[in-house]
């Protein structure tokens, strides 16, 4: 055969095994992730926590025997890449029930067609934060904290660290951003928070993906802030943890959000960064609670884990990945005991459980999250399950969470979810559901 | 034998000038367009709709655009992106700010902004050329990007500045269906085809080609530069705009001036030098290249792997394909330097020939 025959061959060979009929009683779980592109050093924790959680629910026996079919689609931070991965995951395996995006951008495109398709969306700490609003985004769930949370924590902590709130009262600060729409979507708690406490808010933004960010920087050091707020993504972190060194910005000043708070974000610039603080999403990095330990023994001491280096479990992305895992698994769980136990979940049975969901402080013992998470729990209208969220220093070697429970301050919050939330139904023409609740 | 113009006489001038002169040629073109509109919508999976075919045809009509300004005129942009960006941005405002906006007006008039948008960063098109050109088109993409993230009039405010395209129908059917979608992105690709087609025949077409091929020369026969180039820079964006509005509506459903970014103006750039300069059918070609060979590596790979007898993990194919995209990109091009569309006019000439060749 000539070289192109066999290809062609193995061509036709792999579209026949795509169309193979899938096995019964497994759950498909399409991962999003983006092992590679830009964002690779964040992308890859995330995607090994995930499978490595849905892998550890797999060795325990499933989930009343239901086991997960694991599939990762691979789409490198990009949109159009991840709509083609929906696109093909969607309908594989009995289809998908549940999706996890873990992307704003993807978020913003599946929004719309998510519902279309009766697939549960689940976007926990990114994207789209008026999509807490349940009476709006029927299938669109943050579960946990989303961006504004995220913002109003920063705030808080930054009023905790002046003496008070009010202290804030002609102060300055800056807001360095990535210019995209995680970005942008900080922005309305912010300007509440200026409004309301009489400090001036500069903003700057870094045109993505933030390699170059020299003159933001030398603005910074023209206006010496007394706090600086920062939002940014991938290689823009390490650099601008470098340039705060440069022009002597004291780091103990810099408030990060949870995408800005991890290993890889401080990768090189270790000593640079001492004092840095980041709010965290739920967890920081931990390696003592129990579902890490679960982990440790039945996936990688067996060489089934998914990282490459077991010593990355535990890390901040990865325990997020975790925590996204646990999510989808969670949520068939509670779908089965409403839907019939031992049987694969659809879409709709998904989003029953999502605005259902609720996770006790027992439950979250036996998931072995104690420490990781905080108990939560979903109605028809609100989809955000949890308003809490620590904040982490880095002490030069590690994350470290400085903080209690902050919970995010709902007469900031709640008015802005309604507010974008009523205006995308409008845009959008979507008639609000009616929630009893 | 078959593939042969004998006994076929042209005895009008009509005859002379029709784009397929040669009765084989119509009924293979008729017969493609009854595939693409009849047997297509008919046989395609949901997946093969959304992940394939429409992102090929509203693709091959951005290339379409983009190979009026490069291929036909000579003049290297960078810019595209930009020009679909406007488009679709420029669609969106129209149809959410003006009630009862039938969505062909609003895709219209979103070419039209692009049009505008176009002719001013063609402007310095008059006095550089070649690669200075490309890189001041670039400005385009800067300058978009910065727009549509500052002005907050432009996304009507939202707060992510991404934005959702609306629900949209024409002549009273809903486009909801992939089928539909295609159907519709499909018939404004073969009319604005059709129009290029005859537009680069026409003396416009000729004026862009004379300049393409040497502006001084052309000059001195009487061809204005400035008015070929401009033109050519307003038909070309204008084709795109139309093209980022479809991509928008139909392809994204909600999308962030990142969606248009530079990899975009650079993707059609490969799309309209794989398919090849200068030719309306390589723009086709050239998008589906882009568009369905990276999908197929990817689907190829996992079984190509385990034929081999090793297990893929997603990273590896991902590296892994994009080194063979780069490297059957080489390739075509060391094969075929003219582009695709080249083997196309090859093979008809072969097939003219068959099966006597001399």
């Amino acid at each position: 055969m000539k070289p192109i025959h066999t290809l062609l061959a193995t061509l036709a060979v792999a579209a026949g095994m795509t169309a193979a009929p899938a096995v019964a009683q497994e759950q498909y779980a399409p991962i999003f992730s983006y092992r590679t592109g830009p964002y690779a050093p964040n992308g890859i924790p995330v995607a090994n926590g995930t499978a490595d959680y849905l892998k550890l629910v797999n060795a325990k026996g499933g989930i009343n025997g239901v086991k997960f079919k694991i599939e990762e689609c691979e789409f490198a931070f990009d949109t159009a890449k991840g709509i083609e991965c929906y696109e093909r995951m969607k309908g594989q395996n009995g289809g998908a029930a549940i999706v996890q995006s873990i992307s704003t951008g993807v978020t913003a495109a599946l929004l719309k067609k998510a519902p279309e398709d009766k697939i549960s969306l689940i976007i926990a700490g990114y994207g789209t934060p008026a999509a807490a609003d349940g009476r709006v985004f029927k299938w669109v769930f943050p579960m946990i904290p989303n961006y504004f949370v995220a913002a109003d924590v920063m705030m808080q902590s930054v009023g905790e660290k002046a003496g008070g709130l009010d202290k804030l009262k002609g102060k300055k600060i800056n807001y360095v951003y990535m210019d995209a729409p995680f970005g942008h979507e900080f922005m309305p708690v912010f300007d509440a928070y200026a409004a309301k406490y009489g400090f001036t808010l500069n903003k700057l933004a870094v045109t993505a993906p933030g390699l170059d960010q020299k003159s933001t920087w030398l603005q910074v050091r023209r206006d010496q802030p007394d706090y600086l707020l920062y939002v940014g993504y991938g290689v823009m972190n390490p650099t601008a943890l470098k340039e705060a060194q440069a022009v002597g910005y004291p780091r103990d000043k810099m408030y990060g959000f949870w995408w800005a708070g991890s290993e890889s974000d401080v990768k090189g610039v270790e000593e640079a960064s001492k004092g840095y603080n980041a709010v965290a999403l739920q967890a920081s990095a931990n390696r003592d609670a129990k579902v890490i330990k679960d982990v440790q023994e039945t996936l990688y001491a067996k060489g089934q884990g998914t990282a490459q280096d077991a010593k990355t479990v535990g890390d901040v992305l990865y325990v997020r990945g975790l925590i996204t895992g646990m999510l989808t698994a969670e949520t068939v769980r509670i779908a089965q005991e409403k839907f019939g136990k031992g049987k694969p979940i659809t879409g709709e049975q998904a989003q029953w459980a999502l605005e259902n969901f609720e996770l006790t402080p027992e439950r979250i013992e036996e998931l072995g999250f104690t420490g990781i998470i905080q108990p939560m729990k979903t109605t028809c209208a609100q989809h955000m399950g949890s308003y809490a969220a620590r904040m982490s220093v880095w002490d030069g070697k590690e994350w470290k969470i400085n903080s209690d429970w902050y919970e995010g301050n709902r007469e900031i919050i709640d008015p802005l979810i309604k507010q974008f939330a009523e205006k995308y139904a409008a845009d959008n023409k979507i008639e609000q559901r009616q929630c009893a609740n | 034998m078959i593939y042969r113009e004998n006994g076929q006489f042209k005895t009008s001038y009509r005859s002379d000038q029709q784009i397929f002169p040669i009765a084989q040629d119509r009924w293979v073109m008729l017969a493609l367009l009854l595939v693409a509109f009849v047997v297509v919508p008919l046989t395609a999976s949901s997946y093969v709709f959304s992940a394939i075919l429409i992102p090929v045809v509203i693709l091959a009509l951005a290339a379409l655009g983009t190979n009026i300004l490069i291929g036909y005129c000579g003049q290297i942009s960078l810019g595209s992106g930009a020009f679909m960006a406007v488009g679709a941005y420029g669609a969106w405002n129209v149809i959410m700010r003006v009630p009862g906006m039938p969505l062909i007006g609003a895709l219209l008039l979103g070419g039209v902004f692009a049009a505008i948008f176009g002719v001013l960063f063609g402007l310095p098109s008059l006095r550089v050329k070649g690669l200075y050109l490309a890189v001041t088109t670039l400005a385009a993409q800067f300058f978009a990007d910065w727009m549509f993230y500052r002005v907050k009039w432009l996304t009507m405010d939202s707060p992510s500045i991404s934005v959702t395209a609306p629900d949209v129908s024409v002549f009273g059917i809903a486009l909801d269906s992939y089928a539909s979608k295609y159907l519709f992105c499909l018939t404004l690709l073969v009319l604005l085809a059709l129009a290029c087609k005859n537009l680069v025949r026409s003396a416009i077409g000729r004026e862009w080609m004379a300049i393409r091929d040497m502006d001084v020369a052309a000059a001195v026969i009487g061809i204005r530069p400035t008015y070929a180039k401009l033109t050519a820079f307003a038909v070309s964006s204008f084709i795109i705009g139309v093209a980022g509005a479809l991509w928008g509506f139909f392809y994204l459903g909600s999308w962030e001036p990142a969606a248009f970014g530079l990899d975009m103006s650079l993707e059609l750039l490969f799309m309209v030098i794989i398919g090849g300069l200068g030719s309306i059918m390589g723009n086709f070609i050239g998008a589906a290249f882009m568009v369905v060979l990276p999908i197929l590596i990817r689907l190829g790979l996992p079984a190509l792997g385990s034929v081999l007898g090793m297990q893929l993990g997603t990273a590896e194919a991902a590296h892994l394909e994009l080194m063979l995209f780069g490297v059957l990109i080489v390739w075509f091009l060391i094969v075929e330097p003219h582009g695709l569309a080249r083997l196309w006019s090859t093979g008809k000439q072969k097939l003219r020939l068959w099966p006597f060749p001399h």
